[in-house]
C-alpha cells in the first residue's frame, strides 16, 4: 500500500466536503438537520440558525455571526487581497465571485469588538469563503490581529471554521500555519487570554495549528473538528469509522475541548470567560 | 543539478533508492543512542529520536522513519508519524533546549497519519503544539527534507531556523495525486498538479520557503557527506546568536510569509 496513491494527505476531503457546503447553510422553505436529520421549517430557524431537535449551529457567514456574537465591532484590514502566489488558473476569477458574494476580501473577518465592557480581538473564519480555507490574507489578517492584541495588551477570541489549507496557493497556505502560531506564542507569552470557539466545521491545517492553541477552547454542538477527512481515514484504515468520530462532544471525550457551547449561550459565556480567564488581567 | 521537471521530482523523492533513515543515522552519527517514548504512554516508531555528536557538540537528533522491512514499513504506517511521533519529537526538542543543544531535524514523510486513533489521539492538537512550542526553542534548529514533505505532518519537525532540502525532494500542501483529485476530480493528472504546485527545491528556495538546496549523488556515502558539510557549516553560524537573536531571526523567517 503507497499511503500517497490514495490522496491521503490531510486536506483532501475537506475541500471536497465543499460541495455539500451550501446544504449545510439554512435557505428555502425546509432545512434538514445534517446531524439528526430532523426536518425543520426554515421560518422556525431564528437567528441564531441553530436545530431545535439537536442544537447544531448551521453554517453561517462571519456577518450573520456578528450580528449576535458580540455586541460592538470594527473590521480591520479589510482591503487585503491575495496576490495569487501559484498563478493558479481561475483562481483570481474565484476569489473576486466569493468577495462578491460574503462582502469579505478573504475567508476571515478580523478587528475589535467588546461583550458589555469586556474588550477584545478577534477573528470570525467563515465557512462561505472557499470553505473557510487558510490562505495567505486569511493567515496576515489573522497575524495582524494577534500582533495588535499583543501590543495592546487585549485577550482574544477567535471563531474557527474551514476546509483547512487553500489549495490553490500552495505551500504558501501552509506557511500560514506557522506564521500564526509565531504570532499566538507572542500573545501567550505576554500572559494574555487566547479563546478558540470551533464551529462547523473546523479541519485539516487549522485543527493542526491555530484552533488547537488556545488556553480555553469552547465548541458548538455537533461541530465537526478534525484533521484528516472521513474518506482519507476510511481509506487509510481500510474500514467505516463512526458517525461521530469527529464530532465536537467526541473530542470532549477525548480531552482536547473544554466546554460545548449552545449559540444562544455564547456570548454570555464568553463574557464570564473574558472577566474570569485573565482578560485585561493587566489593569488589576 | 537541479532538475526542473516537478513530476521527475516527485518520482525521484519516492524512489525505492533514496537514502534511508538508518543510513542517514549510522553515517552522520556514528555514536548514536537513541531515546524512546512521548511520556504520555507511546513510543511511535515513525519518529526516531536521540542524542549524538555531531561537529564536535552535542545534538538532539530527531527523524520520521519508514521503515525497511515490511512489518517496520506497517509499524510506522508507511512513514507518517501518529501524535504520539509528534509529542515525542516536541519532548526530545524541549530536552535539548534545556541543556543549549541544537536539533537536527530529517524528515521523510507522506504526512501525518490520517487514521481513527490518530484523530481521537488529537493528531491535529499535537501538530499545532509543536508549531507552537517548537518555533519559540531557544537553541538552533535545522531540518533536512530528504524525500517528501508532507503537509503540516512535514512543517510541524520543520519550524526552526533553517529548512534545507535535498535536490530529489519535495515540500508541498498535499500529494500532486491529492491536489489534482480535489481540484479536477482527477488523480491521473498528478503530473501537471506536480508542475503548478511549486513543490521542487528550487521552486522553493525562490519563495524563500527553505534555506538551501544540497545536491545528491547515486552513492550515499556521498549525499551524507554533502549534508554534513551544510549542516556543519550552518550549526557554526546559527551557534553565533544567542537564544533571543535566534527567536528574533525566526520571527522573521516566518513573518514574511
Ligand atoms: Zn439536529
Amino acid at each position: 500500500m503507497k499511503l500517497y496513491e490514495q490522496d491521503n494527505t490531510l486536506s483532501a476531503q475537506h475541500v471536497k466536503a465543499d460541495k455539500q457546503a451550501d446544504s449545510k447553510v439554512p435557505n428555502g422553505l425546509w432545512r434538514k438537520c445534517p446531524k439528526c436529520g430532523a426536518t425543520v421549517l426554515s421560518k422556525q430557524i431564528d437567528q441564531y440558525a441553530t436545530c431545535p431537535s439537536c442544537h447544531y449551529g448551521f453554517r453561517i457567514s462571519a456577518h450573520q455571526r456578528l450580528k449576535w456574537a458580540v455586541d460592538h465591532f470594527s473590521d480591520l484590514d479589510e482591503r487585503l487581497i491575495s496576490d495569487d502566489p501559484l498563478s493558479f488558473p481561475g483562481y483570481k476569477k474565484k476569489l473576486v465571485a466569493c468577495q462578491t458574494k460574503t462582502g469579505l476580501n478573504d475567508s476571515v473577518l478580523t478587528g475589535e469588538a467588546s461583550i458589555k465592557d469586556m474588550h477584545f480581538a478577534f477573528g470570525v473564519m467563515d465557512p462561505t469563503f472557499i470553505m473557510g480555507s487558510l490562505g495567505t490574507v486569511t493567515g496576515e489578517k489573522i497575524t495582524r490581529m494577534f500582533e495588535r492584541a499583543t501590543a495592546q495588551r487585549l485577550p482574544v477570541v477567535l471563531w474557527t471554521a474551514s476546509g483547512g489549507a487553500r489549495m490553490q496557493e500552495g505551500i504558501m497556505s501552509l506557511m500560514q500555519m506557522a506564521k500564526i502560531s509565531n504570532a499566538v506564542a507572542q500573545h501567550s507569552a505576554a500572559g494574555l487570554l487566547y479563546i478558540v470557539v470551533l464551529t462547523d466545521p473546523t479541519t485539516g491545517g487549522v485543527t493542526a495549528s491555530f484552533a488547537m492553541q488556545g488556553d480555553i477552547t469552547i465548541a458548538e454542538p455537533h461541530a465537526l473538528v478534525g484533521f484528516a477527512g472521513r474518506r482519507v481515514i476510511e481509506q487509510t484504515i481500510q474500514q467505516k469509522i463512526p458517525k461521530d468520530l469527529q464530532d465536537a462532544e467526541n473530542l470532549v471525550k477525548h480531552g482536547f475541548i473544554d466546554r460545548i457551547v449552545r449559540r444562544e449561550d455564547e456570548k454570555a459565556e464568553l463574557y464570564r470567560l473574558l472577566k474570569l480567564g485573565g482578560g485585561r488581567n493587566d489593569e488589576e | 543539478m537541479t532538475k526542473n521537471n516537478a513530476a521527475a521530482v516527485v518520482a525521484a523523492a519516492r524512489s525505492k533508492q533514496k537514502i534511508t533513515t538508518k543510513e542517514l543515522i549510522t553515517q552522520l552519527f556514528p555514536n548514536f543512542i537513541q531515546l524512546h517514548g512521548d511520556r504520555c504512554g507511546g513510543d511511535d516508531p515513525a519518529i526516531v529520536g536521540g542524542l549524538a555528536t555531531f561537529a564536535h557538540q552535542p545534538v538532539t537528533v530527531i527523524a520520521t522513519d519508514r521503515g525497511i522491512a515490511i512489518e517496520e514499513r506497517v509499524a510506522t504506517h508507511f512513514g507518517c508519524p501518529t501524535p504520539s511521533g509528534y509529542r515525542k519529537a516536541l519532548r526530545l526538542a524541549k530536552q535539548a533546549a534545556k541543556f543549549h543543544r541544537p536539533v537536527l531535524f530529517f524528515v521523510n514523510t507522506p504526512g501525518a497519519y490520517p487514521g481513527q486513533s490518530a484523530e481521537e489521539d488529537g493528531q491535529g492538537a499535537a501538530i499545532a503544539d509543536n508549531l507552537l512550542q517548537i518555533s519559540q526553542l531557544p537553541t538552533p534548529i535545522i531540518t533536512v527534507i530528504f524525500g517528501e514533505g508532507g503537509s503540516g505532518g512535514a512543517l510541524a519537525l520543520a519550524c526552526g531556523d533553517e529548512v534545507w532540502m535535498l535536490e530529489n525532494s519535495t515540500y508541498s500542501i498535499l500529494s500532486p495525486e491529492g491536489f489534482a483529485s480535489i481540484l479536477w476530480k482527477d488523480s491521473s493528472r498528478s503530473d501537471e498538479a506536480a508542475e503548478i504546485m511549486q513543490l521542487t527545491p528550487s521552486d522553493l528556495l525562490r519563495k524563500r520557503v527553505i534555506e538551501g538546496i544540497i545536491p545528491e549523488q547515486a552513492d550515499h556515502q556521498q549525499v551524507t557527506a554533502e549534508i554534513r558539510d551544510v549542516l556543519s557549516k550552518r550549526l557554526k553560524k546559527l551557534n553565533e546568536f544567542s537564544g533571543a537573536e535566534l527567536l528574533k531571526r525566526r520571527q522573521k523567517r516566518y513573518r514574511k510569509f
